[in-house]
Parts: structure tokens; C-alpha cells; sequence
């Protein structure tokens, strides 16, 4: 691992004032220091977020579940709260990495970092959510852009991120079975405005499939996605999964995701 | 450089460290707290798990300044007045290891696992330690020594 200076602000507001071009946001570190050490990331500075007051809270008022960026996957997967809203979130938060991955890595790292096979984004678009960030709020159909990319700005921090609470909804993923990444990962949330389905692990980024979508809508059963699956043109192949594989996948997932919530 | 302050098996310790010097090495090299093993260096295998604050971490994925003012304990805090931890126990009364390499952070992890989980049942026991690697044993009689000292620490 490279040298850097290394920063811990007491505030936000601190933490932005000491973003500079080849610095990095530091919050649980389980993907960026395997990144620094094998030098694929090279940061000037390390600005970590572990010291700002309140940024870990996790809240549900009503019909939103509301978590703080540095809440830890264990403390979510752990929150009563949260179990008691969305039960799917609590359990996606329990399947990520191992229990000392759950332990360090946060969700709003995982969020800013958007790798195509981390479990969280499939939540945020299978839910609706909406990323805060310190200077706006973003719908997460907006915030993934593509792969390790977001539509956050250089003097960005994700603070938290608000959950509409569904009618009902599951998170199925085929996992690999070291890293536990999502080989494909399928989200599925039955919500008051429609059903959302959002795929992780398969593509460059989460994406939704709205053929999935417009066929629950009709009937929200797992037999209504017979026949129907992604194209595969656009979809991941490396040693873990070929394209056609994970299209494939997608609909089993997606089934499965379906008969968990219920359908 | 930096100081870093934190409590490791109870005895306050300071250190000028390098921002970039993790927790493990940390431990190592500047406390000669060997117990703690650097297997694989890529978060995988477990060999350096310690607890930070009561929780299991990795320690070659952190760093040592992120945990100023933490309270840290090794394989080496286990131990109270020459007793071994019940842990510690079971893995040896269940021959729970072979070569021996991943044992301290397979004995760190299993306690946190059984604080988290009192009276795990085998599967309940081999999930909570995916992130922890062994070679030699099959993990046939880690289960064994993780659950009879759950009921042992229960009890």
C-alpha cells in the first residue's frame, strides 16, 4: 500500500472541505483497502468518516426506513427495526461478505462504490430509495450509472439513505460461494406505486427489468415471469458465470425473489 | 507520523504508527503480538481476525489509526490467570486444529459468533465462520469444539 495522509473530520461539513482531487472517502474500508494494497487505488489522502456523530443511525418512521451512510451491514442485519419494516433489507445486510466483512463494511460505502455485484444496490433500486448526499437527494434509478460509477460529484459524500417501506418484497441472489459477491442478485418489491424488480451481479451495474415488472404488475406470481427473461447481449461473463448463464439466473432468481414475498 | 492510542488485552499502548501500517501489523510488529496471523493478506481467510470493541474484524483490512481509543483483544487476552478461555478449551478437548495456523482467529471468531448467537446449531456455526479458512481440517471438529463451547459458556 501506497503512503497517504490520513484525516478524521468531526463533521460532514469537515469531511467535504478536505476532499481534493486523489483523495478517497474512507467508511469501512472492506473494498477500498484490498483495493489500495493490491495498488489498484493510490490515495493522496484518506478522509474516514468513523468519527462524524449521527452518520451510523438508523431509523424507521412510519413508512420510510431511513440508515445512516456508516452503518455497519451488522448493525442493519441486526436492527429490529429495520427486521420489522423491511425484512428483506435486514436480511440482504446479513448475507454480505462474512461476519467480519458485516462487521467493518457500511452501506454507504458499498453504495459509492456501486461494484456490479455488491448485494445493497439491488435494495436501492428494488426499493425506490432515495440517496442523501450533503448536498442533495438523488432517486437511486438515477445514482447507479454504471460499473464502480455513480452520479455523485467530486465534493459528494453520501450521508444516508431512505427507504420507502414496500407491501412486500425479497432478495434472492446465487452467490459465490467464497466471496459471497452476487453471482446474480434479484430484488423484487411489490410497493403502492407497482412492482419493482432490480438485478445486481449480472450487468455492469444494477439494472431493472421491466418486462418482469410489467408481468407481476398483471399478476404477482412467480408463474407469471414463465418465459420471460433478459437479453443477455449486455451481460457479464468471466470465470464465475458466462452471459447467457447469468440471464438465466435472473429468472430463477427473480422467481424465487417473487415466491419469497409472498406471490 | 500519527500516534495511535487503544487499549489491546487491557494494557493501554501508544505508538507513532504510518497512516498506511494496518491494525495486524500493528499488533505485530510494533505490540509483538504474534499470535495473530497474516494468512492470505486479502480479507479471506480469517487468520487475523481480532475484536475491536467486542466485535470480530479482520485485522489486515484496517487500519491501525481507524481504531484510536478502541478496545482490542487478541488470541493472546484470552487467557485469564492461566486459565484457558472455555473456547480454547474446546478446541483442544475437540482437537478443533491440526497445523494450527488459523486457529486464533478461528477461536476470535467462534466467540464472537457465540455471543452473537448463544446456542448455535451446526449451521448456524459453519456460516458464522465463512470467513474464516481452514486447510487441514475439514472444520469437522471445529463445529464439534464451537458448539460444545457454547453450551459450555451458556452454561
Amino acid at each position: 500500500m501506497y503512503e497517504f495522509n490520513y484525516h478524521r473530520p468531526g463533521s460532514v461539513d469537515e469531511a467535504v472541505g478536505l476532499i481534493s482531487e486523489d483523495a478517497k472517502i474512507l467508511a469501512g474500508g472492506q473494498s477500498l483497502l484490498p483495493t489500495m494494497k493490491l495498488r489498484l487505488a493510490q490515495p493522496s489522502d484518506m478522509i474516514d468518516l468513523a468519527g462524524i456523530p449521527g452518520l451510523s443511525d438508523i431509523s424507521v418512521d412510519g413508512s420510510t426506513v431511513t440508515i445512516g451512510a456508516t452503518a455497519t451491514h451488522a448493525s442493519v442485519a441486526a436492527s429490529s427495526a429495520v427486521a420489522g419494516a423491511i425484512p428483506a433489507l435486514a436480511k440482504l445486510a446479513s448475507g454480505i461478505g462474512d461476519a467480519q466483512v458485516r462487521n467493518m463494511g457500511t452501506m454507504g460505502g458499498s453504495v459509492a462504490n456501486a461494484d456490479p455485484a455488491a448485494d445493497y444496490p439491488a435494495a436501492l433500486v428494488g426499493l425506490g430509495a432515495t440517496v442523501h448526499t450533503n448536498s442533495r437527494t438523488v432517486a437511486a434509478d438515477d445514482f447507479f450509472t454504471g460499473i464502480f460509477e455513480t452520479d455523485l460529484a467530486e465534493n459528494e459524500i453520501v450521508t444516508k439513505v431512505s427507504f420507502p417501506v414496500p407491501q412486500a418484497a425479497a432478495y434472492v441472489k446465487f452467490a459465490n460461494p467464497a466471496s459471497r459477491y452476487a453471482i446474480v442478485g434479484v430484488f423484487v418489491a411489490k410497493t403502492a406505486d407497482g412492482v419493482r424488480v432490480a438485478v445486481t451481479g449480472a450487468g455492469g451495474s444494477v439494472f431493472r427489468a421491466s418486462d418482469m415488472e410489467a408481468a407481476l404488475n398483471g399478476n404477482f406470481s412467480a408463474s407469471s415471469l414463465d418465459g420471460i427473461a433478459v437479453a443477455s447481449d449486455d451481460l457479464n461473463s468471466d470465470l464465475h458465470a458466462s452471459a447467457d448463464y447469468r440471464a438465466h439466473l435472473v429468472s430463477v432468481m427473480a422467481k424465487r425473489a417473487v415466491q419469497a414475498a409472498g406471490g | 507520523m500519527p500516534n495511535v492510542s487503544m487499549t489491546v488485552n487491557g494494557k493501554a499502548v501508544s505508538a507513532e504508527v504510518e497512516p498506511r501500517t494496518l491494525l495486524v501489523q500493528f499488533l505485530r510488529e510494533k505490540l509483538s503480538l504474534t499470535g495473530t496471523h497474516v494468512g492470505c493478506d486479502t480479507s479471506q481467510c480469517g487468520a487475523c481476525v481480532v475484536h475491536v470493541n467486542g466485535k470480530s474484524v479482520k485485522a489486515c483490512t484496517t487500519l491501525a489509526v481507524q481504531h484510536e481509543g478502541a478496545d482490542v483483544t487478541t488470541i493472546e487476552g484470552l487467557a485469564q490467570n492461566g486459565e484457558l478461555h472455555p473456547m480454547q478449551e474446546a478446541f483442544k478437548e475437540h482437537h478443533g486444529l491440526q497445523c494450527g495456523f488459523c486457529t486464533p482467529g478461528m477461536v476470535m471468531s467462534a466467540i464472537d459468533l457465540v455471543k452473537t448467537h448463544p446456542n448455535p446449531d451446526e449451521k448456524t456455526i459453519r456460516e458464522g465462520l465463512e470467513g474464516n479458512i481452514c486447510r487441514c481440517t475439514g472444520y469437522h471438529n471445529i463445529v464439534k469444539a464451537v458448539k460444545a463451547a457454547a453450551d459450555n459458556m451458556g452454561g
